[in-house]
């Protein structure tokens, strides 16, 4: 008897493992759609009609906010959602839009893809907000995309991404391939030496930048030395360090993702490997990541985004001194924060344009629309809702903060699937499949 | 010849790591059937106690002291969890010795609880600990390099295990708590408390979950998910080692080490853990009570 409960315990064990590895799995699982979403096309399109007449006559405009305010993308998300709240705030002090407060209804997706198409659907139909803000991983976002295009909603999504998608229900505040992971590649390649090295983790947007960088490497003149992914996770760089060292690249070009950042760079400068012997540049590390990773190991290194604490804009000054009262001295923005926060900007100023919440109007009326970012200028793309933003490259200081060194000048026009670029042709065909 | 000595040497490194992290599991888990899902939330205590004494010794100790915060973190870490851990059994887990399935679920609310309670505390984001001076660089041999702090780790491990060794097996508390495991019955009746021993026990293991939380802020993230990284590991470590021998934990975890660090080099790092996975099934169709089976019965 007791011998069976024993094999019964490890049994249990066993299943739970199962349980969290498929958990992390689930970060790989890009298309992860809910399959239930088919039966709910019919309910929507009555409610699509009541959301209209009844979020005209009350005073207040409810908004949806979907980030992971639990789980391991809790980390990355928190900050977002406490952004776009700022904005929010601001909007509302200044007299709301058409005339109406913005009530703001926060959902937790989980850091659990199909958490994130659950409340998604229960923001749209249940609270009928009139827009979403929220995401952070392709997963996240490939799991709201149909359900968002069903219910013929509005996704606001902040954080760069792998490009290849263009839904006519989602704007994408975040950069594009071409306004970040691009223009850095190119200019390694100038200023840094040709011998690149690509580690990133193991899903769905690593693997698609990195496809892009191997094509653009090939054109450009780089060579290839090594492509190595780590499980979402990972803790111990040991070997991928002993690789590096063995095939001694110029650059390496880094697509981690979460907390694998922190190991990496903790025991990158423990086995000796400074940034004057090699170059890492990081398009997935901002401020708020290096307050974690610990400004002493990443010090020198490189990332690419659109925006950072230190750029020298009037609107970024008081949005740093904005954020900072709100929630402390501690606080630090970053690229995907400042995206989340002129996302709603943008969005209210549509909504403006529209004279109307309705999503087919402000969606016309959004085409185009500008405002002064914290990063700089920026415009709504009318073809693929993406927006024009500026590249810039910075390196790390000592005290956690980035220095520019390089910026594109004017905002780029975003490229989702690289149509602009010759070598990315038969790419962009492939993976926009 | 260095590719040789460097891979046996991160194998070596990574088996230290995962023997620390086993180790208080194998106590609570391996000794003491108690599936404990918040194991991974005591090393997270663990880390956030190295944390804390960071700042308290970059805001109140002189400059020259800062260092000290390290040394000092592993002691009062291995405490803190350990009383943690004392509440946890205590309140909860000693009602449920004998339903391993409710202790699971308990210990995993427990954990989820942990994890927001330091989300609340801490905030969300990942912290930074600095490591201290003297386990900066690294011991340079010829043409490789091994990271002080690295050795630091594989130092401590060891320091760990002698002290267990010497607990168990060399005192008469360390005694009692193998009769009890052994024979919980017989013990009580030639006058262990045995619910003293549970307590006690109980309380080593997380003890030990705390100075592995406080060893791995030298080598990665700070988070309230910390935990979750590395709770997998352990169990393997213990489920291979064999459940109820604190020793298979040592051959469980060197043997993981070396075999995950030799997989990832020859291939990369996702399918070096799908191998480590393979063998590891493979391993217990063949031995399905781990590499050490020790005899007694309350095991059998």
């Amino acid at each position: 008897m007791r011998k069976k409960t024993h094999y019964f315990l490890l049994l249990i064990v066993g299943l739970v493992f199962s349980m969290l590895v498929a958990c992390s799995a689930a970060d790989n699982a890009a298309n992860a759609t809910d399959p239930e979403e088919d039966e709910t096309e019919t309910e929507t399109e009555e409610t699509t009609e009541t959301e209209e007449t009844s979020s005209e006559d009350e005073d207040t405009i409810k908004v949806g906010i979907l980030h992971s305010l639990s789980g391991t993308m809790a980390i990355s998300e928190t900050s977002v959602r406490d952004s776009e709240l700022l904005a929010i705030k601001e909007i509302n002090e200044n007299g709301g839009v058409l005339g109406k407060q913005l009530e703001p209804i926060i959902e937790d997706g989980a850091s659990d893809w199909p958490t994130f198409a659950e409340k998604a659907k229960k923001l749209l139909q249940q609270d009928e907000v009139a827009t979403i803000f929220g995401g952070w991983t392709s997963a996240s976002r490939k799991a709201m995309l149909p359900v968002v295009e069903e219910n013929n909603g509005l996704l606001w999504y902040p954080v760069q991404y792998e490009g290849m998608e263009a839904s006519p229900n989602i704007f994408y505040t975040g950069a594009a391939p071409n306004q970040q992971i691009v223009p850095a590649v190119s200019w390694l390649l100038e200023n840094r030496g040709t011998k690149f090295f690509l580690l990133g983790s193991d899903y769905v947007f690593p693997r698609t930048a990195n496809a892009a960088i191997k094509a653009q490497l090939e054109a450009e003149g780089g060579e290839l030395l090594a492509e190595e992914y780590t499980p979402l996770g990972h803790t111990d760089y040991n070997t991928i360090i002993a690789k590096i060292k063995s095939e001694q690249p110029e650059v390496i070009f880094n697509t981690l993702n979460g907390d694998s950042n922190v190991a990496f760079f903790k025991q990158l400068s423990d086995a000796g490997i400074t940034s004057d012997d090699i170059t890492v540049l990081s398009v997935s590390v901002a401020e708020e990541e290096i307050k974690g990773i610990g400004a002493d190991v990443i010090e020198g290194h490189l990332t690419s985004w659109n925006y950072y604490q230190t750029t020298d804009t009037p609107e970024n000054e008081e949005f740093v001194a904005n954020y900072k009262a709100e929630y402390g001295d501690d606080a630090v923005t970053a690229d995907p924060i400042e995206a989340g926060y002129f996302g709603v900007y943008l969005w209210a100023k549509a909504v403006e344009a529209a004279g109307t919440t309705d999503v087919d109007a402000v969606k016309e009326a959004a085409k185009g629309i500008e405002f002064d970012a914290p990063g700089g200028p920026v415009k709504i793309d009318g073809d693929n809702q993406h927006v024009y933003k500026t590249v810039r490259i910075g390196e790390v200081r000592s005290d956690g903060q980035i220095d520019e060194l390089w910026n594109s000048g004017e905002p780029l026009k975003p490229d989702p699937y690289l149509e602009g670029y010759d070598w990315a042709s038969e790419l962009s065909e492939a993976l926009s499949q | 010849m260095t590719q040789i000595i460097l891979t046996l040497f991160n194998g070596l490194s990574l088996g230290s790591i995962l023997l620390l992290i086993a180790l208080g599991l194998a106590i609570t888990f391996g000794l003491m059937n108690v599936i404990n899902m918040a194991h991974g939330e005591l090393i997270m205590i663990g880390a956030y106690v190295t944390y804390v004494m960071q700042n308290l010794f970059l805001n109140y100790a002189p400059q020259q002291y800062f260092d000290l915060y390290f040394i000092l973190s592993i002691p009062i870490a291995l405490l803190i969890a350990a009383g943690v851990g004392m509440i946890l059994e205590f309140s909860l887990i000693r009602f449920l010795y004998r339903r391993p399935l409710d202790s699971l679920l308990a210990t995993w609310g427990v954990g989820l609880m942990l994890q927001q309670l330091a989300r609340s505390i801490f905030g969300a984001p990942n912290v930074g600990v600095q490591s201290p001076s003297f386990l900066n660089g690294g011991l340079e041999v010829g043409t490789l390099l091994f990271p002080y702090s690295r050795l630091f780790i594989i130092g401590l491990s060891i320091v760990c295990l002698v002290s267990i060794y010497y607990y168990f097996y060399r005192t008469s508390s360390g005694r009692r708590v193998r009769a009890v495991m052994q024979n919980r019955q017989m013990a009580e009746c030639l006058g262990v408390s045995t619910r003293k021993v549970d307590l006690i026990t109980f309380a080593i293991g997380s003890g030990f979950a705390g100075v592995a939380g406080c060893a791995l802020t030298l080598l990665g993230a700070i988070g309230p998910t910390i935990g979750t990284n590395y709770i997998i590991d352990a169990f393997m470590v213990v489920v291979v080692g064999g459940v109820g021998a604190l020793f298979g934990a040592v051959a469980g975890a060197l043997g993981i080490g070396f075999f995950n660090t030799v997989f990832e080099y020859v291939t990369n790092a996702s399918l070096g853990k799908v191998l480590i996975f393979l063998l590891i099934i493979a391993f217990l169709q063949w031995r399905p009570s781990g590499l050490v089976t020790s005899r007694s019965r309350s095991l059998d």
